[in-house]
């Protein structure tokens, strides 16, 4: 493919030769795909000082009542194990984009899909439940920093809900190329990434809280 | 009905003060006069295509440049109002809540919406043109920052005229800023303009360290960069660790002031030191993200004027780079007086302490570069000049205040406003000065005026010994920061009336620029070599303004200062490097979504000010709507022939 500077060609069209250039310059794909990384760091930070404020205000019930009390721990468990699925089948999902099979790889999209609005059904009624037994995000410091951590989470997997479906879309119009497949790359990586996340609020907040 | 409209209008609108009532007088008229003008020159469509709508990282330079000068402007009115009001005792020319306004705005203004935009303004136009590169990584997202820069900031600045300014000081400390003392919207503002805007700084942070480590030309290693580019990078780098520390903060005083969540609330368990820690995690690393950039201009314009290769390089790198990692690590510095123990008092005031070793490397650096060099004094290079002596007093006066038993003494007076305005506008409004007057003509084709530049270079540069070195004594003498009037009483007077008078000083200054660019327009001195300070730099191989596409064909690089030695070699008799062959580049479209998604955060922040959900759901809606719509397109990008190539070429004069 002709090089003609730092943007080296990516039409959707031209499918498959677009990896590293003549001088070691990357094409415009693999540079998003590396802005996306750097994204992950800055919300890896995002997430450190939710969880740092979390650790801090831990404790801090004001006489309310205590995550002890509260947290029930199957419906968490649940959660956690269909968010680890979720996981599971995005990868299948590039498994599949990288054998070309473009119907495999919508359709463990969708499974994907399913599972992550399940497991914020199930968040939304944990909350729920949660603010009418007392705890809402004003009850006291802790539950405010309960609710933020979580809740951030759970936008941030909301988000990935709305644009894995975008791009399901697109896959349908354009079939897999070198920017659909670098979208489904991306997505799946912040699947996983909100994966690690979660395992991290499992054993921080729900966890601990319980012991 | 009537007098509810009254009574909506008058909390809505700010009442009550005249210096307002003329405010709004003169921002109707503004706003009338650009309409008419644009309609009367029909210039709508070219606003639109050429501007609003711009991925071309040039043009988004030029409109961070403009909106941070105006931001100046803005900032500076604001200072002078303080030192008025400071001149004489007793006086009662701004009230105390005014004054509280003022001083908040005024310090918000200064470091977010005129120091960043500044810094990210010559980001724009400088870093790919020395990397040799053609746009920035990524395009469509730098349009974006800007435009979420430009919204967060007229977000933050309408609070002057609707719902009232916030007055909780720059960095806006609970329990102050909670709702329980501060009830009104100011704060609100203050929160959703610097959340928006910071929001595009982050993006600009990515998109910078993308470009750096990808685009830079065949043959340019790392560590062949240019200074410059390595400060970008190491600011870059700072504000990707430090701006989503500031979102989270900013995000938890929010929660606690519209759902009464307890962050930082004195009842319900909540740690208003929590956010004093949260904060200064951000706004210690930003001091060195707005300083850093400035060290690497000073880098390039002692190597230029000093027509010898910068000294110290490595050392220059390393230097940079430490510094961007301590920065993170002396945060509790700013508050050694509340009560953190003895421990950790010293560890941060060792850290900070450790700080003045690398920037020490770098002046000495920077003076050995011009020692025996041929040194020649255009103006960019006065204002290197006088940010040495300046930066070199202001940072020892840091050094006095990181010695935390010091600091009890000195913390919150007078002294420390004079350390940091020593910093700030030492280091770093005379450092981007230096640069927007070395790369003017790369940018806009023409030369500034040197005869009033060094008119300009004067008065701020007296003006401001004059306006800053009585405060370190009134910092002494136990006038504290934050005072609006002190009585005749205090022995005060002459030293705060020498300060105003500095201040206004500086004032001229800023207006001796000002009318420096304007008469520089009208008698233009055009830069028909594209080299006029003979540079040492790929941005200086190409014609003056760059075109479109910055390059033809792509430099080869083989060595530090290539051009510089290329220009050696052919004064050798050497023959110039072979340019490979024209091919058709690639470039990005333009796209309206970054301004209008933009305008939709302003909505959204809007709403949220005044509790107004049914504006804010709708704008974040379409927020959302923007993103998806920009998901879907695909046909993001065209070529330039190679013939329209060799015409722009040729009408620049330099023909392939
Ligand atoms: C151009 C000349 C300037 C003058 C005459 C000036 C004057 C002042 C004055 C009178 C105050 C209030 C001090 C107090 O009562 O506490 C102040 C505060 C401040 N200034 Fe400036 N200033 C100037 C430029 C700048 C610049 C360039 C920056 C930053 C890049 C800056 C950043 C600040 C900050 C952060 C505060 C603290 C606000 C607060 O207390 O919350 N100033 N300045
Ligand atoms: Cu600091």
């Amino acid at each position: 493919m002709a090089q003609s500077g730092n943007h080296i060609i990516a039409k959707p069209s031209q499918e498959h030769d677009h990896g590293h250039g003549k001088e070691g310059h990357h094409d415009l794909e693999s540079l998003r795909m590396m802005g996306f990384w750097i994204f992950l760091i800055t919300d890896c930070i995002l997430f450190g000082t939710l969880f740092a404020t979390y650790v801090v205000l831990n404790g801090n019930t004001a006489g309310g009542p205590t995550p002890a009390e509260l947290f029930e721990m199957p419906g968490v468990i649940a959660e956690t194990f269909i968010l680890l699925t979720s996981s599971f089948t995005s990868g299948l999902a590039v498994l599949s984009m990288n054998r070309g099979d473009r119907k495999g790889l919508i359709r463990w999209l969708l499974v994907t899909v399913l599972l992550g609005a399940s497991f914020i059904a199930l968040e939304v009624t944990e909350f729920m439940t949660l603010v009418h037994e007392g705890a809402s995000i004003s009850t006291s410091a802790q539950w405010s920093a309960f609710y933020v951590l979580v809740g951030t989470h759970g936008l941030h997997v909301t988000i990935g809900l709305v644009w894995m479906i975008a791009i399901m879309i697109q896959l349908k119009q354009h079939g897999i190329n070198s920017v659909t497949r670098r979208k489904v790359n991306i997505i799946s990586l912040y699947w996983h990434f909100l994966d690690v996340i979660w395992i991290f609020v499992f054993t921080i907040v729900y966890m601990m809280g319980v012991m | 009905m009537l007098d509810k409209i009254k009574d909506f209008a008058s909390d809505f609108f700010v009442t009550g003060d005249p210096l307002i009532y003329g405010a709004d007088v003169s921002i109707g008229l503004t706003i009338i006069a650009v309409v008419f003008a644009l309609t009367y020159f029909k210039k709508w469509t070219w606003l639109w295509r050429d501007w609003l709508t711009t991925v071309d990282h040039k043009k988004i330079g030029i409109m961070y440049v403009i909106a941070s000068l105006l931001m100046l402007f803005r900032g500076g009115v604001d200072a002078l109002l303080m030192r008025t009001q400071l001149a004489i005792p007793d006086s009662e020319f701004l009230s105390p809540e005014h004054y509280n306004q003022i001083f908040t705005t005024h310090g918000v203004i200064m470091i977010l919406f005129m120091a960043m935009p500044l810094m990210f303004g010559l980001f724009n136009l400088v870093v790919p043109l020395q990397l040799g590169a053609r746009d920035v990584a990524f395009p469509f997202l730098n349009s974006l920052s800007f435009w979420l820069f430009f919204f967060g900031a007229m977000l933050f600045n309408v609070s002057f005229v609707i719902g009232g300014s916030p007055d909780a000081g720059w960095l806006s400390y609970p329990p102050l800023s909670g709702i329980s003392h501060s009830p009104g919207v100011g704060q609100d503002f203050y929160i959703w303009g610097i959340q928006i805007s910071g929001i595009g700084s982050l993006m600009t942070g990515i998109n910078f360290i993308v470009t750096i480590l990808k685009m830079r030309a065949p043959g340019m290693k790392l560590m062949k960069m240019p200074m410059f580019s390595w400060s970008v990078l190491s600011s870059c780098l700072t504000i990707i660790l430090a701006f989503p520390i500031l979102t989270v903060t900013l995000a938890l005083l929010f929660i606690d002031r519209y759902l009464g969540a307890h962050f930082f609330t004195l009842d319900g368990g909540g740690n208003p030191m929590m956010y004093i820690n949260l904060i200064w995690m951000w706004g210690h690393p930003e001091v060195y993200i707005v300083v850093l950039p400035a060290f690497g201009i000073f880098s390039e314009i002692a190597a230029t004027f000093a027509k010898k290769k910068l000294f110290g390089y490595k050392s220059m790198v390393f230097a940079l780079m430490s510094i961007s990692l301590l920065s993170f690590f002396t945060w509790a510095h700013h508050f050694f007086t509340m009560g953190s123990g003895a421990n950790v008092n010293a560890f941060f005031a060792v850290t900070t302490m450790i700080i003045a070793i690398p920037t020490g490397v770098k002046v000495f650096n920077w003076l050995f570069t011009m020692y025996r060099g041929r040194l020649s004094f255009p103006t960019p290079m006065l204002w290197m000049i006088g940010f040495i002596p300046c930066f070199v007093v202001g940072g020892m006066t840091g050094v006095l205040l990181s010695v935390a038993p010091a600091d009890f003494q000195f913390h919150n007076s007078y002294f420390l406003i004079a350390h940091f305005h020593q910093v700030l506008i030492g280091g770093v409004a005379f450092g981007y000065f230096a640069g927007l007057y070395y790369w003017w003509p790369k940018v806009f084709g023409f030369k500034l005026n040197e005869k009033i530049g060094k008119w300009a270079f004067w008065t701020w540069n007296i003006g401001f010994y004059v306006c800053f070195m009585p405060q370190y004594f009134l910092g002494l003498m136990g006038m504290t920061r934050r005072v609006s009037s002190y009585g005749w009483d205090k022995g005060w007077y002459e030293l705060n009336l020498t300060s105003t008078i500095g201040g206004f000083l500086m004032g001229i200054g800023f207006l001796f620029q000002v009318w420096q660019i304007l008469h520089s327009i009208k008698f233009m001195e055009k830069d028909t070599t594209g080299d006029p300070w003979d540079g040492r730099t790929l941005e200086w191989t190409i014609p003056s303004p760059a075109p479109l596409y910055n390059f033809a064909t792509l430099p080869q690089v083989t060595e530090k200062d290539d051009f510089w030695e290329e220009k050696q070699r052919i004064a050798q008799g050497h023959a110039p490097k072979p340019r490979p062959q024209l091919e058709p580049i690639h470039m990005p479209k333009n796209s309206g979504i970054p301004f209008v998604m933009s305008a939709f955060w302003f909505v959204a922040g809007f709403g949220f000010v005044f509790d107004w959900l049914w504006m804010a759901i709708p704008g974040l809606i379409g927020v959302a709507v923007c993103m998806l719509v920009h998901s879907f397109r695909y046909k993001t990008d065209y070529y330039i022939s190679v013939d329209e190539i060799k015409r722009t070429e040729a009408a620049a004069r330099r023909v392939v």
